[in-house]
């Protein structure tokens, strides 16, 4: 997929916006989570969105439509989760194989659907390899600052196995987000760089960090300078930011990558801060015009959204993208 | 665009550690490391990993910018020590925000090791000793965990102990790890190991000079790759002896950097500071390093029998001692002595209730005496820099107590954020405004030099100033300075700016910045003695008039500025080429360098610059206006002017006889001929091969009759002549040694020498620049052999040729640096480099072209058109925008 790596001198790529609030658009319910695959599973499903690929995958399907529709270049599989790390919270250690190796199949479908149609604007699926939620740098005991929750090990098995299921169910790009822990992170390319030696193939990676507020800093307390030198040691198709921020509260940060990074940048904010009843309200129009000010400066190379953006934002950041030339990678 | 340097060598803790040219040295803390200290050992055995944190904090506080962790030791379980220790350090966010060096012999315990950290750090260290195999596959996991490399001088037949061995095992490892692993090359950190010397074995004489060679060798060699080591192991002899251990680490350490060491794991306890050695000590010990005499270690065996501590005293008057102690904190804070300030405000603080009051009583009385003084003109800067010295002192003294009762707070006048701005790092200017706007009861929070627009913004909010100050020297931070004010007001402050700096003016401040920022007021600063008043008005009850007059004056300037420019006509390109000066050549005219191609000067004996230093600036630095030597009778300021030149002339000869600062400089003198506005130099007479082009710029002003619009190609002879003419370039500095020598006066908050020492680097290197101007005339090219001119013609420039600096009026593009200084390769000669604004660092450099035909002159270039940049643009094979970023200040 070289491709990509063409494409993205050429014009300011799309991602696509977020999962969980396109879901929340349907009203779910436990069977919907359990339908055709875990029936008579002895936990709760419910909330476990990566699971909605198998169960309900004419949602799925439909959603990665709806952003392929609104101009986006690439859509993310639904498989935030999908490590036996996160899974474990509802015993389905051993369906992490089928949510990724099945979800990326699934946005692969559609992604080659929609580029037969319009050759010139080929689609693209990024496997989506979330940060776990356990913490290799972080200790949960505040008694005891030196435990760790998980190991670096464990942590390399759990995004192994992910990996390659994503690369069987045909993805092209691997994107690492969300790292609020940076050692996590590292440990996810420890796992791909073994994985890629091991089938001997090389996919485009994007790693995206969270700077969790106006601090400039990760969960983990690393400046995004700090960050960016931690990720290097690999060869990299993008390093940016998404979730936790709005567009221009990730504007400095960006900025930063921008004058550091020696790959492309990265951003999928979020549609701003949460309101106090945990709804996003910033409206496309709004969203919009704080990416209109990275477009400007000449920041960005992949655009998209996280938490709270819909088909609607992304349309407004894709017409917007078509007007500006990419960030130059030196 | 951007260029961003892939071949650094960048770590990261919580923030980044990024080792450029002109990081110096890397010092690596050495404590957390079971085999070398006593007391940390025993923590890590009883398990009191408590202290063994705090031993941490200590070292990255003391100023270590890595920490070298080390649990290899028979009796703990390595593995698990390290881990713990390690998870226990990334829940420290003062230790953590240095990158870590996991130091074993033990693979499994440096595996172990880089599994718990989450920024890039280094391993120290693995080698060729169990041969390629372990050594490929160490260093590949290495790369797989992210983190930079040592690479010790061992082989599988063992550890490299000449310099022979050395470079062999260098190189072979250096291959593999580029070649085979693919192992970034500024990753790569070789230790060459430090043997002890003087150990009173023949074969071992020689084991510092071997190091030194072949810290040179591995940095000339290959490529990217740094030199670190432990450098307490050449005093390994003598131990017990911290005098004698102490000056050899100094003196190994000013060598080994010398040769191109660039990181070192020392203990800053146990180093002296080299200028500080006792002079017969530093000759025995460096007799010693470098192997120069047979008997070097027996001399210095016998030295170090006899060494004691020793101290010396001055005799003064001291009768004002004799007064009761407000007096004397008075006198000391006038006069600027520190010797006596701590014991003085120690007897003041029992007799308050709270030591602020202290602050607040009598040394803000003495502080106002001082500020009187100043402002009716009966004290002058260089004076008030010394009584602030003592302020900060008695301050700093107070500081514990004063913390220690938590609610205290000195009240202030006000608060100032200070900066110099992004690429730009001088900061005379700043620091005087800093030290006076302190001295008058001004919170001063000063971020130092190149801060970007956003920490200031941040810091601006975060501390709630009540002023931002901005200054700059070099032309590009009159558009940073736009871009702050534009980023203010985007961030919707109103909080006054103040702009100021060499560069800075009042028109520039009226047209480009001050409409840009509409919520505050900006305003122009024209010295530092008037940041107080400025200061006053915009915070005192009568903000409100000031600033109606300001905006008023301002907006009249801004109306006057549209309509000069709209009167003063310029040329098209095309006219102001045709009206170029037409020199008629002739062979006989030029005359060609005696010595062509770069020459280098290393290491100039300062002394033979003293006579060309022009005084003059020297004095304007410290706001006394007058020529000098008139200056030191003057009636108003004589005075002053002679107690500063005395202190200087004392700290210059200190320059001079302790080394304080190196001169090194490069000249290149090479054929060249003119095409256009171009100038065109050629390798050698033959001119088949181009190895640069210098592009110079035309003035477009309209001329009366008679008069050329010049450019600087003029000087040179066209190609189609067939002439062959000549140009010559040079780099020099007076800067190398210097910051660290400022830091050790800054560290002591001794401003006024810190400036003093500063204004005089910069004097030396302007001499030097004279004097290398006349050496080229007389001797390398030689067109001016029997030139004889007094230093008072020199200044007023009346000899043949010229010496125009780009960035100054002749060749305002500061971007032809960068071609001057590949030509000469002068950042390798030098060590002068340039930052992204194109600034010289250090800053005590000066850099040009040399044009010896007789008709050549100084000029200033003026306003020109787009047409021009455009032009030039094309010509340079850049973009517009690129090229009319670093010209807007001449663009019309």
């Amino acid at each position: 997929m070289s491709k990509i790596i063409d494409l993205l001198k050429e014009r300011i790529l799309v991602l696509d916006g977020a999962m969980g609030t396109m879901i929340q658009r349907h009203k779910l319910e436990e069977e919907d989570f359990r339908k055709g695959w875990f029936e008579n599973h002895n936990h709760s499903l419910k909330g476990n969105n990566d699971l909605l690929s198998l169960t309900r995958p004419d949602i799925i399907e439909d959603i990665h439509r709806q952003y392929f529709e609104a101009g986006a270049d690439i859509v993310e599989t639904n498989t935030f989760s999908g490590t036996w790390i996160a899974q474990a919270d509802y015993g389905l250690e051993k369906a992490v194989y089928d949510i990724n190796f099945y979800s990326a199949k699934l946005a692969k479908k559609v992604a080659d659907e929609f580029t037969k149609l319009q050759p010139d604007k080929p689609r693209f699926v990024a496997g989506s390899i979330g940060p776990t939620n356990r913490t290799a740098s972080i200790s949960p005991d505040v008694n005891d600052p030196g435990f760790r929750a998980i190991t670096f090990d464990e942590l390399v098995g759990a995004y192994k196995e992910q990996v390659k299921a994503l690369i069987d169910g045909g993805v092209d790009i691997l994107l690492v987000e969300t790292i609020f822990d940076t050692l996590n992170a590292k440990a996810a390319l420890f796992a791909i760089d073994e994985v890629y030696n091991e089938l001997n193939i090389q996919l485009p990676i994007m790693v995206s960090g969270t700077i969790t507020d106006q601090s400039g800093r990760t969960l983990t307390g690393q400046t995004t300078e700090a960050f960016l030198i931690s990720v290097s040691h690999m060869p990299l198709l993008t390093v940016g930011l998404n979730c936790a921020l709005g567009a221009s509260m990730m504007r400095p940060y960006l900025q930063v990558l921008d004058k550091t990074c020696s790959y492309g940048v990265s951003a999928h904010p979020n549609a701003g801060l949460p309101n106090e009843f945990g709804k996003y309200d910033e409206t496309p129009e709004m969203m919009g015009q704080q990416i209109k000010e990275f477009l400007d400066e000449g920041l960005i190379n992949i655009i998209g959204g996280c938490c709270g953006t819909t088909p609607e934002h992304i349309k407004v950041i894709a017409d917007l993208a078509k007007e500006y030339s990419p960030r130059k990678i030196s | 665009m951007k260029t961003i340097n892939r071949s650094t060598l960048k770590l990261s803790g919580l923030e980044p550690l990024i080792v450029t040219p002109e990081s110096n040295f890397v010092n690596i803390g050495e404590r957390t490391n079971v085999t070398g200290s006593r007391a940390f050992l025993r923590m890590i055995k009883d398990g009191d990993f408590e202290s063994a944190l705090a031993v941490a904090r200590d070292q990255v506080e003391g100023g270590a910018q890595i920490i070298d962790i080390n649990m290899d030791e028979g009796m703990i379980d390595g593995k698990e020590a390290m881990v713990k220790f390690l998870n226990l350090i990334a829940s420290e966010p003062d230790i953590a925000r240095v990158p870590i060096m996991i130091d074993s012999s033990k693979w499994e315990i440096i595996e172990a090791g880089l599994k718990c950290i989450q920024g890039k750090g280094v391993v120290n260290s693995i080698s060729l000793k169990e041969g390629e195999d372990n050594f490929i596959e160490q260093a590949k996991k290495i790369k797989r965990y992210g983190a930079a490399v040592i690479v010790m001088a061992f082989d599988e037949n063992g550890q490299a102990d000449n310099y022979e061995r050395r470079i062999e095992i260098c190189k072979r490892s250096y291959d593999i790890l580029v070649n085979v692993v693919h192992f970034a090359k500024e990753d790569i950190i070789f230790d060459p190991n430090i043997f002890p010397v003087a150990t009173g074995m023949e074969e071992h004489n020689n084991n510092a000079v071997d190091f030194f060679r072949a810290t040179k060798w591995i940095r000339e060699n290959l490529p990217g790759a740094h030199v670190s080591g432990g450098v307490s192991n050449v005093s390994f002899s003598f131990r017990g002896n911290d005098k004698v251990r102490e000056a050899m680490h100094s003196a190994f350490l000013y060598h080994a950097i010398q040769h191109g060491m660039d990181m070192g794991i020392v203990n800053p306890t146990m180093l002296e500071v080299y200028d500080n050695i006792d002079k017969t000590l530093l000759e025995y010990v460096e007799d010693v390093l470098l192997n120069r005499r047979s008997d070097a270690t027996e001399r210095l065996l016998d030295y170090a029998e006899t060494v004691r501590g020793e101290g010396k005293k001055k005799e003064v008057d001291l009768s004002w001692r004799n007064n009761p102690v407000n007096e004397r904190l008075s006198y000391a804070l006038v006069k600027g002595i520190v010797d006596f300030i701590d014991v003085d405000v120690e007897e003041c603080r029992k007799q308050f209730e709270r030591p602020i009051q202290v602050i607040e009583g009598p040394l803000m009385d003495g502080m106002n005496v001082v500020g009187d003084l100043f402002g009716s003109g009966k004290m002058f800067l260089p004076q008030v820099v010394k009584s602030a010295r003592v302020m900060k002192k008695a301050v700093a003294y107070l500081l514990p107590f004063i913390e220690a009762e938590k609610d205290g707070k000195q009240s202030f006048s006000g608060k100032i954020l200070m900066a110099t701005v992004k690429g730009d790092v001088h900061d005379i200017g700043k620091n005087i405004v800093s030290v006076v706007l302190g001295c008058n009861n001004y919170e001063v929070v000063d971020l130092g030099v190149m801060v970007p627009t956003e920490k200031i913004i941040e810091t601006a909010i975060k501390e709630n100033v009540d002023v931002i100050g901005l200054s700059g020297l070099i032309t590009p931070s009159l558009d940073e300075m736009v871009t702050v004010a534009k980023e203010m007001e985007r961030a919707n402050l109103s909080i006054p700016l103040m702009i100021g700096g060499a560069t800075t003016s009042k028109v520039h401040t009226a047209v480009k910045i001050e409409q840009n920022y509409t919520k505050g007021q900006t305003v122009h600063v024209l010295d530092a003695s008037r940041s107080v008043t400025v200061v006053e008005s915009l915070l005192g009850p009568k903000k409100e008039q000031f600033v109606i007059n300001l905006k008023a004056d301002y907006s009249k300037l801004r109306e006057h500025h549209a309509n000069s420019r709209a009167n003063k006509e310029l040329l098209s390109l095309e006219d102001a080429r045709k009206n170029k000066f037409k020199i008629e050549f002739k062979k006989e005219d030029i005359i060609a360098p005696t010595k062509l191609g770069l020459n280098i000067i290393d290491n100039l004996d300062l002394n033979l610059l003293v006579p060309y230093i022009d005084w003059t600036p020297f004095f304007q630095t410290w706001e006394l206006y007058g020529k000098y030597p008139a200056i030191l009778n003057d009636e108003v300021v004589g005075v002053e002017a002679t107690k500063l030149f005395k202190d200087a002339q004392s700290m210059l000869s200190k320059i001079i006889s302790e080394n304080w600062v190196q001169a090194k400089a490069v000249v290149g003198l090479f054929p060249a001929n003119s095409v256009g506005d171009d100038i065109e130099i050629y390798e050698d007479v033959t001119r088949n091969n181009l190895i640069h082009k210098q592009y110079s710029l035309r003035q477009q002003t309209k001329k009366t009759q008679g008069q050329p619009n010049l450019a600087l190609a003029d000087f040179i002879a066209p190609k189609e002549s067939g002439i062959v003419d000549y140009i010559g370039g040079f780099v020099v500095t007076t800067g190398i040694g210097l910051d660290e020598k400022v830091a050790i006066f800054e560290k002591d908050h001794d401003d006024y020498n810190a400036i003093l020492l500063k204004a005089l680097a910069d004097r030396l290197a302007e001499a030097f620049a004279e004097y290398l101007h006349e050496h080229t005339r007389k001797v390398l090219w030689g067109y001016a052999s029997s030139e004889k001119l007094t230093n008072d013609e020199l200044i007023k420039e009346s000899y043949q040729g010229i010496r125009p600096a780009p960035g100054y009026p002749a060749c305002p593009d500061h971007t032809e640096k960068i071609g001057l200084f590949n030509l000469l390769d002068a950042t390798k000669i030098t060590g002068v480099s340039l930052t992204e604004s194109l600034a010289m660092l250090p800053v005590s450099s000066v850099s040009g072209w040399y044009f010896g035909h007789p008709q050549a002159k100084y000029f200033g270039l003026g306003k020109i058109t787009e047409e021009q940049v455009k032009d030039l643009a094309v010509r340079k094979n850049v973009n517009f925008e690129e090229c009319e970023k670093w010209l807007r200040p001449v663009l019309a």
